[in-house]
């Protein structure tokens, strides 16, 4: 079980997303990049969707990444990924790269990148079987362009695409279940992770890294701003959506799921709810129902999954396919 | 010096471009399937499968990926090359843009093919224009024999130190990506040696030199890295012409931007793109017969267009007839447009012809109407072989 | 100060080489605290250093040693995640 200290002494003092950038003051996503590059051994090359992480870690002339990274577009990092790991293949096979360590091709896009726009590009380099892992810090809206609805978006959530109002308590729609759909691809594998549970979000990166084709990781990762709460609650928060069912910590090797975290007393989802100015409107006695039909909804969900767990773990097998 | 002559073999202009493709040996090649570019890469990949071309092809899911996946490609090092037409290019059209101005040296085989709506397989030149404003350089060849050897120039073209640009190859769909010519080959050991090796000047791979490319830049900066394409632009005309003359000595054949022919003593001049000048050249042969002075330019390079050159091919001129594929509706035709702003000045008539939209034949009677109507004064484009009343403004 | 280079001072392509790069110093977001450990609590658990959005935690190999002030927002992230109490957020002196 890797310890901080493990990732300390990789990182050598230079942090592949070092200060310096302009993320919001308390902005989640930076210690998920930390998490996840230094869980990975070898060198990694960064591709970024358009979004957050990519805007404001590269305003020309300066950049924060002290790691090989490519932005290209919204919805291609993982058709780019899927180019630059072939022609690291074919310059490899030829004998025309310049070094011989093997490099981890990592993409790191948010929700938009991933659910909506990036989702064609993602299912394909998912099928076509690239190696390579695919981050989705998934802050569940728009953030970068002003806090507008995704596919992402959870139920009722306030979205200044999906306001709250007289009329209204938010989005209408539930989330696409993304790991799910990740899952569906086949891939050696998937896992779902949050900010708050920084070990599990490690060795699943590790794991990830290690499978010997496409991986994919759904990182619940918080904005204070789109989410409206006070920065310094960030680990907090995204805890409690852990510690509610809301968003269970599970993974999908070759096929099989497993849960890697299980919470001893589950909070009701008002915990994850109550603290954040998006879900405001909930408390309003006109949403108990919608309230109730949230909790109700995601306790279905987890029943679902344990399900699944269960019964996978018969036939579980935990090392996904080692590199050859 | 040409070498001496090599039997020809009986190939389609995209039968051509796949021998290209095998040929040049490119490192990865992202495609997905439109009609007519598909022989091209049906053809590289059976040549793949057979062990004739080392590199990779992607399967991607769309054109947007194709050309995504190409510049991830390109800018880790890899020769890399795609092919697509119509709707493709458009879908494409957002990441030439990018590659571009992030100046990866991508080449790209094209089947012109008409723009929707309505659906329509068949050549005209929309597809190309559409990208007309993208900083990628875009070269129309004539018949395969010439797609052939423009294929063969382009990785050096887009390739070299002061371009580092896309490079579309562009030939008529089905006119020749599925029409057979006789087509002379170099040998594979030529070249090889003629298209080196691809040397990206800052590689994504490279871990001691690391890099962050595609930034965000505001407008302190966008403009002085937009000039930069601008600046290889203008390289490219003198590159284009560099490289063309190192592919004379090779085959005996000289492209370069643009082809005059019989222009000289001309009073009239037809300019056009592709493969359309074949037939004007047989017009033009035939009314010189005939003891009138008309003469053809042909444009290779319509991007960079060689302005000064056009200028000066056509400034003894008194009237000249330019040929559209394609359409700009509310403004003028583009071929039109570079050859107005070439003439500007001289005391040149110019009339503005559109034809061939949606694959609709030229003929060659068509053609002599319209140099015998070029003399005839109007400021606005006609329509060839339009049914229906034409409307002014 | 940043000297705006003409485009042909520039690398093709919007490239940015890493080791020619300035890292702006984005401490003046600070709006008036700062954080302050006391050494005496630290454990050093390292959490404070992965949660920092800005690498502004510094370690002398793997101690807590103390705030990189050129970088850190304020966000109280840290004071917030320390399990010891360690990290108060302190007004910045006069002349800060």
């Amino acid at each position: 079980m890797p310890r901080l200290k493990t990732l300390v002494r990789r990182e050598g003092g230079v942090p592949p997303l070092r200060g310096g950038h302009s993320l919001c003051q308390g902005c989640g996503i930076p210690m998920v990049v930390r998490t996840v590059l230094g869980s990975i051994e070898t060198p990694a090359v960064v591709v970024s969707a358009t979004g957050c992480l990519e805007v404001a870690t590269t305003r020309y002339p300066t950049t924060a990444w002290t790691v090989p990274w490519l932005h290209v577009a919204f919805e291609n990092a993982a058709a780019v990924a899927s180019g630059v790991e072939t022609a690291y293949r074919v310059l490899r096979r030829r004998g025309a790269l310049p070094q011989a360590d093997p490099i981890t091709f990592v993409v790191f896009a948010g929700d938009g990148g991933t659910y909506d726009i990036g989702l064609q590009a993602l299912s394909g380099a998912l099928e076509r079987g690239h190696r390579f892992l695919f981050v989705c810090y998934d802050n569940q809206a728009y953030m970068n362009t002003g806090v507008q609805r995704s596919g992402a978006t959870p139920r009722a959530a306030s979205t200044t695409t999906s306001p709250a109002g007289l009329e209204s308590f938010g989005k209408v729609q539930e989330r696409k279940d993304m790991t799910a759909i990740a899952a569906a691809h086949r891939i050696p594998y998937v896992a779902q992770a949050a900010a708050s549970h920084w070990q599990d979000l490690g060795e699943k990166a590790a794991r990830a890294a290690a499978a010997d084709g496409p991986s994919f990781l759904n990182v619940l990762t918080d904005c204070p701003l789109g989410w409206g709460h006070e920065p310094r609650i960030s680990a907090w928060i995204v805890n409690a959506a852990v510690e509610s069912c809301l968003w269970p910590l599970y993974e999908v090797v070759e096929g099989r799921y497993r849960l890697t975290y299980r919470p001893k007393k589950v909070v009701p989802v008002e915990e994850w709810l109550r603290p954040q100015a998006r879900f405001r409107h909930l408390f309003r006695p006109e949403a108990r129902e919608l309230l109730d039909a949230i909790q109700r909804r995601l306790e279905e969900d987890w029943a679902a999954l344990l399900a699944r767990c269960e019964a996978d773990a018969a036939s579980f097998d935990a090392r996904p396919t080692q590199r050859s | 010096m040409a070498t001496e002559l090599r039997r020809p073999r009986v190939l389609t202009g995209g039968e051509a471009v796949a021998h290209a493709m095998r040929q040049i040996d490119p490192d990865v090649v992202p495609v997905y399937p439109i009609t007519p570019q598909t022989p091209m890469i049906e053809g590289f990949a059976r040549f793949v499968a057979e062990g004739k071309a080392g590199g990779e092809i992607v399967n991607v899911e769309s054109e947007h990926s194709a050309m995504s996946a190409a510049v991830g490609a390109a800018l880790a090092g890899a020769r890399t090359m795609t092919a697509s037409s119509s709707q493709g290019l458009a879908l494409m059209a957002e990441v030439v843009y990018i590659a571009a101005s992030m100046r990866a040296p991508i080449v790209i085989a094209l089947g012109n093919r008409a723009l929707s709506a309505p659906i329509n397989i068949h050549c005209d030149h929309s597809d190309s224009m559409l990208v007309r404003d993208s900083g990628a350089v875009q070269l129309f060849v004539e018949n395969a024999q010439e797609a052939y050897d423009v294929m063969v120039m382009a990785p050096r073209i887009a390739e070299h130190p002061d371009v580092l640009l896309p490079v579309l190859v562009c030939q008529d769909g089905f006119t020749i990506t599925h029409s057979a010519e006789p087509v002379v080959l170099l040998e594979d050991e030529e070249v090889r040696s003629f298209v080196g090796e691809y040397r990206v000047p800052y590689s994504l791979l490279d871990l001691d030199r690391v890099t962050t490319q595609g930034p965000f830049a505001m407008p302190d900066y966008y403009y002085e890295l937009k000039y930069q394409q601008a600046a290889a632009m203008t390289a490219a005309l003198r590159v284009l012409e560099q490289v063309s003359d190192e592919l004379a000595v090779l085959t005996g054949r000289r492209y370069g931007a643009l082809e005059p022919y019989r222009l000289d003593g001309a009073e009239r001049a037809i300019v056009c793109l592709g493969s359309t000048a074949g037939t004007v050249k047989d017009v033009v042969d035939e009314l010189r017969a005939e003891g009138e002075r008309v003469g053809l330019l042909r444009i290779c390079a319509f991007r960079p267009f060689p302005f000064e050159r056009a200028r000066a091919a056509l400034r003894g001129v008194e009237a000249v007839a330019v040929l559209d594929r394609s359409d700009s509706p509310g403004g003028w035709p583009p071929l039109a447009a570079e050859v107005a702003t070439a003439l500007y000045g001289l005391p040149v008539q110019l009339r503005s012809y559109v034809y061939g939209l949606g694959g609709r034949d030229l003929h060659a009677r068509e053609i002599r109407e319209v140099a015998r109507d070029v003399t005839r004064l109007d400021r606005e484009p006609t329509y060839v072989g339009l049914r229906g009343p034409r409307c002014r403004g | 100060m940043h000297r705006l280079k003409p485009w042909s001072e520039l690398p093709p392509g919007g490239t940015v080489v890493r080791d020619e790069a300035a890292q702006p110093e984005t401490g003046g977001w600070r709006t008036g605290l700062k954080p302050e450990a006391d050494l005496s609590r630290c454990v050093n658990c390292l959490l404070c250093w992965l949660y920092c959005p800005d690498a502004a935690v510094l370690l002398a190999g793997t101690t807590f040693v103390g705030f990189d002030e050129r970088f850190c927002k304020g966000c109280e992230i840290c004071a917030e995640i320390c399990p010891t109490g360690a990290i108060e957020m302190v007004a910045e002196g006069d002349g800060d």
